[in-house]
């Protein structure tokens, strides 16, 4: 496999030349707020030291785009509930491991003896049921629309395989809802979303149109690297200027307006819209991702009859504020002292695209 | 045939310990010193300063492009004792096999440890094994302990950095972690990536001679370059940066992390020294290493400056700035 095409998005020369045509455009308008949705965003935008070299009157706010971080409690105490039956398996991605539910987690969990893996792909979560027929194998779904797909697949493949010891339980999110629900919350004044890469390849640009048009609001489908992240938001600082907000796609290597209908089509077959609890958002009407009940032998809150549970959430942790923008990680009083990537209170620092370990990690107090 | 494997017997201290010994480990270290077979080797030592240091290996998977486990344990410790300018004498080598573990894997994990030690004229002169049963270990762990002579008037240390000075790597950042995640994890790359695995103590002499004036080197191995830097800034009392345009990172190298997420930075190395020097004797320090066979891609890749004392920071190529933490957690486990 090659990946190249990595420093040319990266080069520090054009990115000057962008810089100084962005800082141009910028000079005769207003503040500006753009919220980059994506984790993925937050960390780009940190690793390159993009915050510092912005022009004063454009404010960046890191969104909930870290679907380990917007995690419930009370989906966590789940995943720790099935890891602890007699003869199951837990699997699902690393950061998911760390996060702290309403009382432990699942590498505290791990710790405590029970089996719990990490896996880099859902397929490996069937291979290891496979290898492990006298034991369940719950795959704990965790993601956006990027990894629903891939988890389908999963699914697809116990079917087709016979693999019957494998279930996922779902704790997947879809995005254009809680960009909807942020626009509804209140004191969030916002000029325009990076919209993030990834997911777009997957949903398309046209997911976002119906925000775009009734909020009057900006959405411009980004790409990662610092190049395309300042692209970018000269696109979105254009469309402020000229007072025409629309959707706008800066990815063009990987975005369409249409989106893979391959994927769509695969997680549809699987999923089905479901109202999910977002961390520090509550819940959001068709948020989350369910199994179609022709699929609900694999659905692993039915096959091990799920008891209801209502996450405790740590009421000195601000991270529903930082999620929905409204308050910077240095603002919060946990912040460092309390609450560290070693030790942490809350998802927003736990997981490696989270805001506040990305405010911990690279973030510089002058 | 039934592939003959390690048991609990060859950890009993009797007859099959005794034929374990003699056929595998005292055949491939051949040495005068290990030949004496008594409780404990007794050496002869140059007059001045001894350095020592002991490290323990526990990498999966224990074979991997560019070594194994045993290589790795004896590059590894000969590693630590030429980071403080010392010239390894020798070695002992401790083994935790677990039950069911095949023979010739041992014997190919002996084998190229024996001929690292040759090859490095380092003697293992002492040796210890323990059989656990299956499931108490993860096929092998060894751990080597190694000696060393440290030249007369020489003082390394990473208390020693000074505003001024700049920051030397023999060649690139990330081999041996990205080596042994994408052997891990079955990620294939663009041909192979090799762990930088080597000794790294003749490199280290040729450039102490030329330069006497190298005030620290340390080899970033766990936590990677990153940590380590961060490590000499808070010694030190000084803030080092990094140029992102200066860092020397394979292609492949570059491309799986993006991949997995991770950051060069971070990820170990186990061929890899970290020079900090004066900068007026950086053009030297530099032709020294890009003369030897194992710094051929040498560079300058920071400064040290008296500005954000104790902190690394990384210019990057957009011309931003931003901190480089400490390694937080685990980013990639055991890796060396």
């Amino acid at each position: 496999m090659a990946l190249k095409y990595i420093d040319e998005f990266r080069d520090g020369e054009l990115a000057r030349a962008v810089l100084q045509r962005l800082k141009t455009r910028c000079r005769d308008l207003g503040p500006m707020r753009f919220m980059e949705i994506c984790g993925t965003h937050t960390v780009s935008i940190f690793r390159s030291g993009l915050r510092d070299l912005l022009p004063p009157n454009v404010e960046l706010i890191s969104g909930p785009g870290c679907p380990v971080c917007v995690t419930a409690n009370g989906d966590i105490d789940r995943a720790i509930w099935f890891a602890g039956r007699p003869d199951v398996i837990v699997t699902t991605f690393g950061d998911l491991l760390r996060v702290p539910g309403s009382r432990s987690s699942l590498l505290q969990e791990r710790g405590n003896g029970a089996d719990v893996r990490m896996v880099y792909a859902s397929f490996d979560a069937v291979q290891i049921a496979k290898e492990n027929p006298d034991k369940q194998v719950v795959f704990i779904g965790i993601g956006f629309e990027t990894t629903a797909p891939t988890v389908a697949a999963a699914v697809q493949m116990a079917a087709r395989d016979g693999v019957d010891n494998f279930s996922v339980f779902s704790a997947h999110k879809v995005l254009p809802p809680v960009m909807e629900a942020l626009l509804e919350s209140e004191n969030l004044l916002l000029d325009g979303f990076l919209c993030p890469g990834h997911v777009t390849t997957v949903i398309g640009a046209k997911a976002y149109q119906a925000v775009a048009e009734r909020y009057r609001l900006s959405c411009v489908v980004t790409g990662f690297e610092p190049l395309d992240i300042l692209q970018g938001l000269t696109l979105l600082v254009e469309q402020r200027a000229e007072g025409k907000p629309s959707v706008e796609i800066q990815y063009r290597r990987g975005v369409t307006w249409e989106g893979n209908p391959t994927a769509q089509k695969l997680m549809a077959e699987i999923f089905e819209p479901a109202d999910a609890v977002w961390r520090g958002l509550g819940k959001i009407p068709g948020s989350g991702l369910a199994l179609r009940p022709q699929w609900a032998r694999f659905d692993a809150a039915r096959r091990f009859d799920l008891p209801p549970m209502e996450g405790k959430e740590d009421p000195a942790c601000r991270c529903g504020d930082v999620l929905r923008g409204a308050l910077r990680p240095p603002q919060c009083p946990l912040f460092r002292k309390v609450c560290t990537p070693q030790n942490p209170k809350g998802p927003c620092m736990v997981s490696s695209e989270g805001t506040c370990g990305a405010y911990y990690r690279y973030f510089r107090e002058s | 045939m039934k592939e003959r494997t390690i048991t609990l017997d060859h950890g009993s201290g009797g007859r099959a310990t005794h034929e374990l010994v003699r056929e595998v480990f005292a055949r491939a270290f051949d040495n005068a010193f290990l030949g004496q077979m008594n409780d404990s080797a007794v050496l002869q030592v140059p007059a001045g300063r001894i350095a020592m240091s002991t490290d323990s290996y526990v990498v999966d998977p224990v074979v991997f492009p560019g070594g194994n486990i045993g290589s790795l344990a004896v590059h590894g410790t000969i590693n630590d004792l030429a980071m403080s300018g010392a010239r390894p004498l020798y070695l002992t080598a401790g083994f935790v096999l677990e039950e069911g573990l095949s023979l010739a894997l041992l014997e190919e994990i002996v084998e190229a440890m024996a001929r690292a030690a040759r090859d490095a004229q380092v003697a293992v002169v002492a040796g210890d094994t323990k059989v656990v049963p299956k499931g108490k270990a993860d096929k092998i762990f060894i751990n080597t302990a190694g000696v060393g002579v440290v030249p007369e008037g020489l003082e390394l240390g990473g208390q020693y950095a000074r505003p001024g000075d700049v920051v030397l790597i023999n060649g690139t950042i990330g081999d041996h972690g990205m080596a042994i995640l994408c052997t891990r994890e079955g990620i294939a790359m663009e041909g192979e990536i090799q762990s930088d695995s080597a000794a790294l103590h003749d490199l280290v002499a040729e450039l102490l001679e030329a330069c006497p004036q190298v005030r620290v080197l340390r080899d970033p191995t766990r936590g990677g370059v990153a940590t380590t830097l961060n490590e000499i800034a808070r010694q030190s009392e000084v803030g080092i940066r990094l140029f992102e345009e200066a860092l020397p990172i394979r292609d492949d190298v570059a491309g799986a992390c993006e991949l997995l997420g991770l950051d060069p930075l971070y990820v170990a190395n186990e061929g890899k020294v970290l020079a900090i020097v004066p900068r007026s004797v950086a053009e030297k320090a530099l032709d020294v290493l890009r003369g030897h066979p194992l710094g051929r891609d040498a560079r300058l890749i920071g400064e040290v400056t008296d500005r954000d004392p104790g902190r690394v920071v990384l210019c990057t190529r957009i011309g931003g700035h931003r901190l480089l933490d400490m390694l937080r957690g685990e980013q990639l486990p055991r890796i060396c």
